[in-house]
């Protein structure tokens, strides 16, 4: 299954990042073997439409699911669109995360959990 | 003439002070419109209680996507600047409230499935109060963009000598549409550390449009004197202090306009008036 998971740094190592539109990086991993794909993000610094542009680039990579701290109504209306699944409350390292989700630990999410514009002007990677 | 009142941030005492200027304007003798372009919170209407027509809708024009015509060749969504609208999976997503109405989709969908359809983003309403003529407009809840319905209520208000148009607060893009065209701008400000930070950000936005400009200091005997500082040192009029006075407290609190139940304040609303006629020639 191939999966995007937002991350502050370009490795498994990294922290899950909270945000989905602004997050730091996104590693496109194929959770049989981990390996990845490491794309970083270029929406960071977006003054709009992040969260879109963002779920476009992970639909462009082929995934199945996202997973993610949070996520706003554009970027989660367009993830569905993309029939991808999206799961939030993710936090730690990503590797963990990863692991966590295939023991079943997190649910998919049918609704935004946060308002439009919950990445901004947060800290933002390390 | 069009004299537009604006200040840094919320609460200064602006709209008192255009609400007064239009009154007493138009009680001696001239045509007066008052143009609400406060139109996330408008209030003037609360203490000028004008007679309203009925509303004009205000909305943008939106993209709206034929499925059945769409080739899904994404070229909508590389075009659009606000990312309002993009194709996804076997689906085109329009996002109202990000799309700034360009047509920019339309003209570039090969297959012609874009066409535009009316976003109704807010409303307007023009009426009267005695000889003073008023106008003002309601962005739609949960709407982000005010600069269309600020154009629609200044476009709509009735021709007069005079206009007083009541700014947004802040210094943002809803400010500068409402400010841009008039020929004297009146910043109100308080003298608090806060007030000047904000003053200071209006002041450049004036310098930065090039319109003349003055200052009028609300609450004036409160706080300090580094506003007064401030202007003297750069060269800025301070055209009025109004004191800060309960009876103007207790008549904002009732609905009520200072210039019409306070004769002392109904002269130096009038004084003001003159001042700005004299540097707005
Ligand atoms: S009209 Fe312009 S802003 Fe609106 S969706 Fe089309 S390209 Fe984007
Ligand atoms: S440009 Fe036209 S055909 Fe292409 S994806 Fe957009 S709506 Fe569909």
């Amino acid at each position: 299954m191939k999966i995007a998971i937002t991350a502050t740094g370009a490795n498994l190592e990294a922290s899950v990042d909270p945000r989905f539109g602004r997050c730091a990086c996104f590693l496109v991993v194929e959770t049989d073997d981990l390996s990845f794909e490491a794309v970083e993000n270029p929406n960071v610094a977006l003054g709009g439409g992040a969260g879109i542009q963002s779920a476009q680039l992970v639909a462009s990579k082929g995934v199945t699911h996202v997973l993610t701290g949070n996520c706003g109504p554009n970027a989660h209306q367009t993830l569905s669109a993309a029939g991808i699944v999206i799961v939030v409350g993710c936090s730690g390292v990503v590797r963990d995360a990863i692991e966590q989700y295939k023991a079943g630990q997190f649910a998919a999410t049918g609704e935004p959990n946060v308002a439009s514009h919950f990445g901004i002007g947060r800290r933002g990677g390390r | 003439m069009r004299i537009a009142i604006a200040s840094g941030k919320g609460g200064t005492g602006k709209t008192t002070v255009a609400t007064n200027l239009a009154y007493v304007g138009s009680r001696n003798g001239r045509s007066v419109v008052y143009v609400d372009c406060d139109v996330e919170e408008p209030n003037g209407h609360i203490f000028l209680k004008p007679d309203l027509d009925g509303a004009t809708p205000v909305g943008t024009l939106v993209p709206k996507v034929d499925e059945s015509k769409c080739i899904h060749c994404g070229d909508c969504g590389d075009i659009c600047q606000y990312s309002a609208i993009v194709s996804v999976g076997d689906a085109v997503l329009v996002f109202g409230e990000l799309c700034h109405g360009c047509g920019g989709c339309s003209l570039v969908c090969p297959s012609g499935a874009i066409s535009e359809v009316l976003h109704e983003i807010g409303e307007v309403h023009v009426g009267s109060t005695g000889p003073l003529a008023f106008a003002h407009g309601l962005l739609r809840v949960g709407q982000a963009m005010s600069p269309p319905v600020i154009k629609a209520v200044k476009a709509a208000a009735p021709a007069a000598d005079l206009a007083i148009i009541d700014a947004p607060p802040g210094t943002s893009c809803p400010v500068i549409e409402s400010v841009r065209d008039c020929d004297f701008l009146l910043l109100v400000t308080e003298p608090t550390p806060f007030g000047l930070n904000d003053l200071k950000l209006a002041v450049a936005m004036a310098r930065e449009m090039k319109l003349p400009f003055g200052v009028v200091i609300n609450r004036a005997d409160l706080g300090d004197r580094e506003t007064h500082l401030y202007c003297g040192n750069n060269d800025i009029e301070i055209l009025t202090e109004i004191p800060d006075d309960r009876k103007i407290a207790e008549s904002y609190s009732r609905g009520e306009l200072a210039g019409e139940v306070l004769p002392g304040y109904r002269r130096m609303f009038e004084t003001l008036l003159g001042r700005i006629d004299l540097r707005a020639g």
